[in-house]
């Protein structure tokens, strides 16, 4: 097998068991990444939310939040890896194409 | 280490866009004088593996959590411009269809991620591999400890630009306006559990994947270390 068709392989089971990047943080208690707390969690933490931040933080509604659809937020760890898996799936998806698409402007032609 | 809307006051998140776009212009120089069609292919691993890395994040128990870039494997099989642009188009899609990273942010996390630490790990593994054969032990050991140093270099960056909104931003009564952690709790707090533990894991990765290709491919790796400079 080419070494390309194999690190693709790899790319794939890399997906699909995306769902340890949920299921370790939550069996040991960790919390947010330092420094990408929410604003609730930011007002527990320092007693308040500064004024620009809270301003910002609602700039960009993504379709896809951390990774879960939207709403699934109180869903089981069951739902959350499904949705963890699909947006992995979509995300490399997207990388992909993008970098194809990259690619067609940044190779030199001829080639 | 992806910073959020609203953690940047406008000065360092336009900052941070000013020097990126010049980067990402060179980086777009760079590849077109040296990428081959047949290299898209590559690169589009490369993007999709930083990509995917970052989804593993690893707890700190009770404490926080942090994961591998792929930044520095992918800047040594591909060279840094390559690197750059691979990481950088992760980030945007992180960012704009999953919230990770701010938009506002985009300029500063990639500064951090798909700049600082795609050169620091590309130099540093060339030093330490310096002109060893490119099946031997010695450039495994380079590049984990490439790894290692460059995502603790891009963790230091990212707490700087944290710990510098206090200074740089303050209501009338003294209340942050942004991040409202200053240096003296961001740089500990980034360092410390980058140096402890997330280190080690971009360490494990890259050194690992460069060992399998070594067995698997070692011409890949040998295009890696001609092309693309």
């Amino acid at each position: 097998m080419k070494t390309t068709h194999k690190l693709w392989m790899g790319i794939l089971i890399l997906g699909v068991l995306s769902p340890i990047g949920i299921f370790f943080p939550e069996h040991f208690k960790a919390g947010d990444a330092w420094g990408e707390w929410g604003t609730q969690t930011l007002r527990e933490l320092t007693g308040y939310i500064p004024q620009g931040l809270e301003k910002l933080s609602g700039l960009w509604n993504a379709p896809l939040p951390d990774y879960a659809f939207k709403g699934w937020e109180e869903k089981g760890l069951g739902h959350l890896s499904f949705a963890y898996i699909i947006s992995a799936a979509v995300g490399v998806l997207l990388v992909v194409l993008a970098v194809y698409v990259l690619g067609k402007f940044l190779t030199r032609k001829g080639e | 280490m992806h910073i959020p809307d609203g953690y940047l006051g406008p000065v360092t998140s336009g900052v941070m866009y000013a020097v990126m776009l010049p980067v990402w212009a060179v980086a777009s120089r760079m590849v077109k004088k040296t990428l081959r069609a047949r290299q898209v292919p590559l690169l589009a691993i490369g993007a999709a593996f930083s990509f995917v890395i970052m989804m593993f994040n690893v707890p700190i128990p009770a404490g926080t959590t942090g994961h591998a870039v792929g930044a520095v494997l992918v800047a040594i099989l591909l060279g840094p411009w390559a690197a750059c642009i691979a990481v950088t188009v992760a980030l945007v899609v992180q960012a704009l269809l999953f919230g990770d990273g701010g938009i506002t942010a985009v300029g500063a996390n990639c500064f951090n991620m798909a700049f600082i630490e795609v050169f620091a790990g590309y130099y540093i593994y060339k030093l330490l591999s310096g002109s060893s054969p490119i099946a031997s032990g010695r450039r495994v050991i380079a590049a984990g400890i490439a790894g290692y140093l460059a995502l603790n270099i891009a963790a230091l960056s990212t707490a700087i630009m944290f710990g510098i909104q206090p200074l740089l931003h303050k209501t009338a009564n003294g209340q942050a306006l942004y991040c409202p952690y200053g240096l003296h709790i961001a740089i500990p707090a980034m360092a410390g559990e980058h140096l402890l533990l997330f280190g080690w894991i971009e360490a494990l990765v890259t050194g690992l994947v460069i060992k399998y290709l070594q067995k698997q491919d070692p011409a890949l790796l040998a295009a890696g270390k001609e092309a693309l400079r």
